[in-house]
C-alpha cells in the first residue's frame, strides 16, 4: 500500500500542473455556440500538447499514460478549473468503446478526429419507452445490402446538434432475446433523417435532446463488436462512462464544498452566529467531508482493483450512485445554509440544487445501480 | 499510488483470517459470551504465540515492530470472527506506553507486555463522564489517586492500568493493590468485558506529558476500532446476502426482492466505504503523520455508523430469526454499537474532522 503518487506520476502531475498554468484559456464566454468553440479550441490545444487522449494508446494519438495517470488528469483539470472540452463523450466512451470492440480500421478512422474535436460524439442509448430497461428499446435497424436503415426515437441525447457520430443501440433481430437481438451503430448525424429537438429541463436549460430517426441510413461498416453484440459493447461504454469520469466528479464536489464551507462561514444564520457555528450544519459539513474523501479513495482503490485484472467492473457502479447521494445532500445544505435566499433563484446554489437532482437519474438511476451491485458483485438473484 | 497489501501484509491477513476462523467457531465464541473473563489462558497464549500483543511494539522493545496498516488487517479480522480477546485493550496500553511511557516504564511494562507476560488495559471515562473521551477529571495527590472509571475494558484480567486523567496525562498503575477494586459490569457486548474500577488512594506513576504523541496514540486506537467494525459489518453483510439467497417467501427467494436486495447494496456500499477510510488512515498513521487524526477520526465516524448501520439492516433481512438468541447476529449488533461508543461516537469525531478542516 502506498498512497503517495509514485516518482513518475508525480513528474507527471508536475509536468501537466505547468502546462496548464501556462496554457489556461480562461473564462468560457456565455451562449451556447461560443462556448461551444471556446471548448473545442480549448480540446486542440490539449491534443496538441499529448492530454487529450491520456491513457489511449500512443498508435491512436493517446499519451499511452496509466489510468492512475489519467485519473491525476482528471483531478488536475478539474482543480485548475480548465474548461471542459468539447468532445466529452467521445473521449470518456465513445473511444475507449471503440478501442475495447473496434476493428483495427475503425479504430484509425475514428479515434484520431475524437481527440482533435473534429468530429463531435453524442449517445443514443435511452428512448422514451426504455430508461431503465435499456434492452426493450425499439428503434429499428433493417438490412438493405451493404447499409441498415434506422427508423425509432432516442432522448436524453446531449450534444446531439453539435455531434457527427452517434452511438446508437438498435434492434436488428426483433425474434431474438431482448439482450440478443442488438446492435452497436455508429450512426452519420449529418443527415435529413434525423432531427434533433432541444429538451427542456427544471433548470430552464437545454442540456439535452430528443432524437427523431426516420429511415436514417448507415453502412455495415459502422457496427462495432458484431451484429447482435450491442448489448456488451453497450456495457463497455456505460462501465467506462461510470469510472472514467468518477474522478472528476469527486474533485468537483470538493471544490462546491470548500465553497459551501466558506459561505457558511460568512452567512448569518441565529442570534448573530454564522451558519458554521450551527451544530447541525458543522455535523452536515463534516459528513460531507467524510463522504467526499470516501468518494476519493474508493476510486483510487477502484482504479488499484482495475490495473491489477485489467476492466472496469461493476464496482464502478457504486461510485456513481454515491456521487449522486453525496452531491444531492451536498446542494441540499446550500440551500438550508443560504436560508430565505433559498426561495430566489439568484444564487449559484439553487442551479445546482435543482441540476442535482438529475444525479440520482443519469447514466443510470441509482435504482439500476443497485440491482447491479446486488445481481453482480454480491450474486443475489435476478428479480427478472 | 497503490491500494494493494504488501506480500507481507497480505500473508498475515490469511493467517489471521484462517486461524481465527478455525479458533473461533460459533460455540466457542457463545461459551466465552458467558465466561466471567471472555477468554482463556491457553487462547491468550496461542495469539502471544503469533506475536500479536507485540506486533505494534518496536523490535528494541520485544515487540514485531509493525505499522498501524498491519494493526488494521489484525482488527479487520479480529472484527471478522468476533473473537473474544483482550488482544485489543492491550494493544491500547501498549500504544500509550510507546506514546508516553519513559525509558523505565517500557523496560518494565511495555517489554513483558509484547513478550505476552503481562497484560494491560486503558482506563478513559470517568463515571460521572459526558461524551469526550479526552476529559477527565481525575489527578492524583502526590502519587496517590482517587477516582472511578467505568467502561474499562479486560480490566479484570490485566496486570495494570492506564488511567486517562486531568490535562490529558496519563497514569500507571497495578491492578493487584488493595487500593484498587474491580467491579464486572453486565457489556452491552458480550464478547467484550467491561468493569468499574474504583481508585481509594491508588498508587501510580504517571506517564510522560507528551500530548501530540499520545493523540496519534488514541488515533491508531480509533483507527484499529473502525477496522473492527469494518470486519464485523463485512461479516454481518455477508450472512444477510446468504441469507436472501437461500430463504424463499411468495415462492422465490428474498434476494430476489429489490427492497431486500438494495438493502444489501447499501450494505456493501457501506463496508467498503469504511474499509478504504480505515486503510487510509492506517497508512497515513504510518506515513503522513500531518494528516493522520484527521483521517482516524473519519474513519471512526463513519465506520461507527456504518457498523451499526449494516448489522441493523442485516437483522431486517434475517427476519424474526436474526431477533433471536440462538441466532449468532445479535452478537455483531452489539460489538459494532459498542464500539461506535467507545473512545468518541461520530458525533464527536465529526466535530473533530469539522475542527481539523477548519469548519
Amino acid at each position: 500500500m502506498d498512497l503517495t503518487l509514485s516518482p513518475d506520476e508525480e513528474a507527471f502531475r508536475d509536468e501537466l500542473r505547468a502546462w496548464l498554468r501556462d496554457n489556461h484559456p480562461g473564462r468560457e464566454p456565455a451562449g451556447d455556440e461560443a462556448g461551444f468553440e471556446f471548448r473545442r479550441h480549448w480540446q486542440r490545444k490539449l491534443n496538441q500538447a499529448g492530454w487529450a487522449g491520456v491513457s489511449w494508446p500512443t498508435e491512436y494519438g493517446g499519451r499511452g499514460a496509466t489510468l492512475i495517470e489519467q485519473a491525476i488528469f482528471n483531478e488536475e483539470t478539474v482543480r485548475a478549473r480548465t474548461p471542459q472540452t468539447a468532445n466529452v463523450l467521445g473521449l470518456a466512451m465513445g473511444g475507449p468503446t471503440v478501442i475495447a470492440h473496434g476493428t483495427e480500421e475503425q479504430r484509425r478512422r475514428y479515434l484520431p478526429p475524437i481527440l482533435s474535436a473534429e468530429e463531435i460524439w453524442c449517445q443514443g442509448f435511452s428512448e422514451p419507452e426504455s430508461g431503465s430497461d435499456l434492452a426493450s428499446l425499439k428503434t429499428r435497424a433493417t438490412r438493405h445490402g451493404d447499409e441498415f436503415v434506422v427508423t425509432g426515437q432516442k432522448v436524453w441525447t446531449t450534444f446531439a446538434h453539435h455531434a457527427k457520430w452517434c452511438m446508437l443501440v438498435a434492434r436488428t433481430d426483433p425474434d431474438a432475446p431482448k439482450h440478443k437481438g442488438l446492435t452497436y451503430f455508429l450512426m452519420d448525424m449529418e443527415q435529413e433523417a434525423v432531427q434533433i429537438r432541444p429538451l427542456r429541463q427544471i433548470t430552464g436549460e437545454a442540456e439535452f435532446n430528443e432524437l427523431f430517426i426516420e429511415e436514417a441510413r448507415i453502412p455495415r461498416e459502422n457496427i462495432v463488436g458484431g451484429e447482435g453484440n450491442g448489448w456488451a459493447v453497450a456495457i463497455t461504454t456505460l462501465m467506462h462512462e461510470r469510472s472514467t469520469l468518477a474522478f472528476g466528479l469527486q474533485v468537483a464536489v470538493k471544490i462546491a464544498l470548500d465553497q459551501l464551507i466558506e459561505q457558511s462561514q460568512h452567512t448569518r444564520a441565529n442570534d448573530g452566529q454564522f451558519a458554521s457555528q450551527d451544530p447541525l450544519v458543522r455535523q452536515r459539513l463534516a459528513q460531507l467531508l467524510i463522504e467526499s474523501e470516501v468518494m476519493r479513495l474508493n476510486a483510487y482503490r477502484g482504479l488499484s482493483a482495475i490495473m491489477r485484472s485489467g476492466v472496469p467492473g461493476p464496482e464502478g457502479s457504486l461510485g456513481k450512485w454515491h456521487w449522486a447521494e453525496v452531491n444531492q445532500s451536498l446542494t441540499e445544505l446550500a440551500m438550508d445554509v443560504a436560508g430565505p435566499r433559498a426561495m430566489t433563484v439568484e444564487s449559484e446554489w439553487t442551479y445546482r440544487f435543482l441540476r442535482a437532482r438529475a444525479n440520482s437519474i443519469e447514466g443510470g438511476t441509482t435504482e439500476i445501480l443497485k440491482n447491479i451491485v446486488a445481481e453482480r458483485v454480491l450474486g443475489l438473484p435476478r428479480m427478472r | 499510488m497503490n491500494f494493494d497489501f504488501t506480500d507481507d501484509q497480505e500473508a498475515i491477513k490469511r493467517t489471521a483470517h484462517d486461524f481465527l476462523a478455525a479458533r473461533y467457531r460459533s460455540e466457542t465464541i457463545r461459551a466465552l459470551a458467558q465466561d466471567e473473563r471472555g477468554f482463556t489462558e491457553p487462547q491468550w497464549h496461542e495469539l502471544v504465540q503469533l506475536g500479536w500483543p507485540g506486533m505494534i511494539v518496536p523490535e528494541p522493545h520485544d515487540g514485531l515492530g509493525l505499522g498501524a496498516v498491519e494493526l488494521v488487517v489484525i482488527a479487520e479480522e479480529m472484527g471478522y470472527a468476533l473473537a473474544p480477546s483482550p488482544l485489543h485493550s492491550n494493544t491500547c496500553a501498549a500504544l500509550l506506553l510507546i506514546a508516553a511511557g519513559t525509558e523505565d516504564q517500557r523496560r518494565r511494562w511495555l517489554e513483558p507486555l509484547a513478550r505476552g507476560e503481562l497484560r494491560g488495559t486503558l482506563a478513559v471515562w470517568d463515571e460521572q463522564a459526558g461524551w469526550a473521551p479526552d476529559r477527565s477529571e481525575a489527578e492524583p495527590t502526590g502519587r496517590a489517586l482517587t477516582a472511578t472509571k467505568i467502561a474499562v475494558p479486560d480490566a479484570a484480567s490485566a496486570d495494570f492500568l492506564i488511567v486517562a486523567g486531568a490535562d490529558g496525562r496519563h497514569y500507571l498503575l497495578e491492578t493487584r493493590d488493595p487500593s484498587v477494586q474491580i467491579v464486572a459490569e453486565s457489556p452491552l457486548d458480550p464478547t467484550r468485558k467491561l468493569f468499574t474500577v474504583h481508585l481509594a488512594a491508588a498508587p501510580v506513576e504517571p506517564l510522560a506529558d507528551r500530548p501530540e504523541r499520545v493523540a496519534q496514540a488514541y488515533a491508531t486506537i480509533v483507527t484499529a476500532l473502525a477496522a473492527e467494525n469494518v470486519g464485523v459489518a463485512q461479516r454481518a453483510m455477508e450472512m444477510a446476502v446468504e441469507y436472501a439467497k437461500d430463504r424463499k417467501q411468495f415462492d422465490r427467494p428474498i434476494g430476489a426482492y429489490q427492497a431486500v436486495s438494495h438493502r444489501c447494496a447499501q450494505m456493501l456500499l457501506e463496508v467498503e466505504s469504511a474499509r478504504s477510510l480505515s486503510y487510509w488512515a492506517a497508512w497515513a498513521l504510518d506515513h503522513e503523520p500531518d494528516s493522520a487524526l484527521r483521517a482516524a477520526s473519519m474513519a471512526k465516524a463513519y465506520a461507527g455508523d456504518a457498523g451499526f448501520r449494516v448489522t441493523a439492516s442485516s437483522l431486517q433481512v434475517h427476519g424474526g430469526i436474526g431477533f433471536t438468541w440462538e441466532h449468532d447476529l445479535h452478537f455483531f449488533l452489539k460489538r459494532a454499537t459498542a464500539n461506535a461508543h467507545a473512545f468518541g461516537d461520530s458525533r464527536w469525531h465529526r466535530d473533530r474532522v469539522a475542527d481539523l478542516t477548519g469548519v
